[in-house]
């Protein structure tokens, strides 16, 4: 097993820059996810440390080597593919011994590796069959088989279960996450689904447009976003923000609300924001239209409309609200956070004094 | 499903009819292409004085034409030769293509467009245009009258690597990554990923190689004049001199000639009708 260290990697296509110097270090046994909208790099990044792209500036440090010039295969990773990429034309067992056959190992050895990890992926009944005679979950799973089966340093995953239905996506999650505590192999995890990360990861490296925003364990980035676009891509349904102005020590929305801002030094254009489940029904309040109610059974989620701006709410009990009805909004002014209106970036905290929105 | 049918576009009397028309066009078509392929056998079996009656079923059928030209005439030598030589191109015609194809789609190398877009533009000139310079430089490298000459220049064939490119562009590019890491060189690539995945394409087009070969004239007619190196096809024209031709002959040996094509065509019917949709010519 080994660590990984990213040092200032760019990567450029001709003259477009898109991975802008990205640094991060991913201990020994820790599962990383590198998460982020399509487009923000971090596919491209996981393949620089795989070897499958050229590395145009930095380096990519595996277990304390540099291997910018080393070539995919003497890096001691595997890859788990977003469509699998199992070989269609050769069967299970052929696809997970293809990487010791190549290496030469003996065939007993091979046959006894391949099935330590069919046993412990329960593929054992579908070794002789091919690709095309798998389910979507099977096949990621003989994906999974062949990463696992030349015990690598490090394991590279590339959105493996976008391609799966939803009910299969979270029981391979859980599969995954097992997996990762039994063998504690050093993990890099690439998704666009933040829930995907948060359930998963010992820690999230959230990107965008080719550069690092935040680093941190899930709860960090939940609590503690350092910007708009963390908070806002962290959290399902995503957090509300309230554009406004920061006034001696007062947030001042539209319509009249005002959040105290504790002891914040700020002044000027600022947005509030409040996750929606920290939004609760007040006997008091100014009045918020509800505009849509979704009940789930677990859960209600409320979209109401306090001045112009549209708040979400997720509410733990069952409520008995139609839309147009009227309803009065109550919170923690410690539950708020503040960002800049210009940098976008964080402020510190507001005061821990319960609140209410005031007209 | 009941009786109630969706409502159709056109009524069922123009679904008839237009039915009727393709099927009437359809079969003319297919007799027109049958005919001469039936008064091809029909000759065969006719004596040399029956050759130009106009019926069908030959009033006396014999299989002297056969005999005369299996025996007289060293034809089954030149069967041989043809076999020898359409089989060698096609084998190796499709080892260099499938590399060729691969390396095009997939390698990155200076100038990759430029040699694909000058390869594919060979497309545009056919044989009869370039056969006096290409007869000229067989003959320099000094294989006139051999088998080298029928068989090396037969295999510079734009259609294959062009085929094969656009093959290897639609396979996804992660089976090849995975090779990669797995510890795959270009070569292991090739051999044990790229090559057993094209088995479709190759097959199809290892029949198109061959039926090409088989059939073709003017190069062999070209560069030999060894009657040891003929091909079938020179052998069925040596029938017809400048003022006679036995036609006789020159249909039982057409039917012979045909023979092989034939049975590889019910052995391989599947695949031919891949290939000639994919292709998209013939």
């Amino acid at each position: 097993m080994a660590s990984v260290e990213i040092r200032n990697v760019v990567k450029r296509y001709g003259a477009l820059e898109v991975v802008h110097g990205v640094s991060a270090e991913i201990a020994d046994g820790e599962f990383v996810a590198l998460v982020g909208p399509s487009g923000c790099g971090k596919s491209t990044l996981l393949r620089m440390i795989a070897g499958l792209e050229e590395i145009s500036d930095g380096a990519v440090v595996i277990g304390g080597d540099i291997v910018n010039e080393v070539a995919p295969k003497d890096r001691n990773i595997s890859m788990v593919f977003q469509n699998y990429a199992l070989y269609p034309h050769m069967t299970v067992a052929e696809n997970m011994a293809f990487a010791l056959r190549l290496a030469r190992l003996p065939k007993d050895e091979q046959k006894k590796k391949v099935g330590e990890a069919a046993t412990m992926l329960g593929l054992e009944g579908l070794l002789d069959r091919y690709p095309g005679q798998l389910s979507g979950g099977q096949r990621q799973r003989v994906a999974m088989g062949r990463a696992i089966v030349r015990r690598p340093e490090v394991f590279l995953f590339d959105e493996p279960l976008s391609n799966l239905d939803a009910k299969l996506r979270v029981q391979m999650r859980a599969e995954i996450k097992g997996l990762h505590q039994r063998l504690r192999t050093t993990s890099i995890y690439v998704t666009h689904d933040q829930i995907e990360a948060m359930t998963m990861a010992d820690r999230i490296v959230v990107m965008r447009d080719g550069s690092v925003e935040q680093i941190g364990t899930p709860l960090e980035l939940f609590d503690n976003p350092r910007n708009l676009f963390v908070a806002s891509f962290i959290g399902s349904p995503s957090m509300n923000f309230i554009k406004g102005e920061i006034v001696d020590g007062t947030f001042r929305g539209p319509g009249g609300i005002i959040i105290p801002a504790g002891n914040l030094a700020h002044r000027g254009p600022a947005v509030a924001g409040i996750r929606p489940n920290k939004l609760q029904i007040g006997a008091t309040g100014p009045p918020a239209e509800v505009l849509i109610v979704e009940p789930t059974g677990d859960e209600t989620h409320l979209l109401v409309e306090l001045g112009g701006a549209q708040l979400a709410m997720l509410l733990r009990e069952r409520v008995s609200l139609a839309p147009g009805d009227q309803i009065g909004l109550a919170f923690a002014s410690a539950d708020v956070h503040f960002f800049d209106g210009q940098s976008t970036l964080r402020l510190g905290r507001g005061d821990a004094t319960r609140g209410t929105l005031e007209a | 499903m009941s009786s109630k049918r969706p409502q159709p576009y056109f009524s069922r009397s123009q679904v008839t009819l237009v039915r009727g028309l393709w099927m009437v066009v359809t079969a003319i078509l297919a007799f027109m292409t049958l005919f001469p392929l039936l008064w091809m056998v029909s000759i065969a079996f006719k004596p040399a004085a029956e050759s130009f009656s106009s019926n069908l079923i030959p009033q006396s059928p014999t299989l002297d034409n056969f005999i005369y030209v299996l025996t007289a005439v060293p034809f089954v030598r030149y069967m041989a030769n043809s076999f020898v030589v359409s089989a060698t191109v096609t084998i190796v015609a499709l080892f260099f293509h499938t590399m060729a194809g691969y390396a095009l789609a997939r390698l990155r190398f200076p100038g990759r467009e430029v040699l694909f877009l000058s390869i594919f533009s060979t497309f545009l000139v056919s044989l009869p245009v370039i056969i006096v310079p290409l007869f000229v430089i067989v003959k320099a490298m000094g294989m006139l009258n051999s088998y080298a000459g029928l068989i090396i220049p037969a295999i510079f064939n734009a259609f294959g690597i062009f085929l094969l490119r656009q093959y290897y562009l639609s396979l996804p590019k992660e089976i090849e990554e995975a090779a990669r890491i797995d510890g795959a060189g270009y070569w292991r690539i090739y051999w044990s990923v790229i090559l057993p995945l094209s088995r479709p394409i190759m097959s199809a087009l290892a029949i198109l190689f061959f039926l090409a070969n088989w059939n073709s004239f003017l190069w062999p007619l070209t560069i030999t004049s060894d009657p040891n190196l003929w091909v079938v096809q020179l052998g069925i024209a040596n029938f017809k001199s400048q003022y006679s031709a036995s036609w006789n002959y020159m249909m039982a040996a057409s039917t012979i000639v045909a023979i092989p094509t034939l049975i590889l065509f019910v052995i391989f019917q599947r695949q031919i009708m891949d290939s000639l949709k994919t292709s998209g010519l013939k």
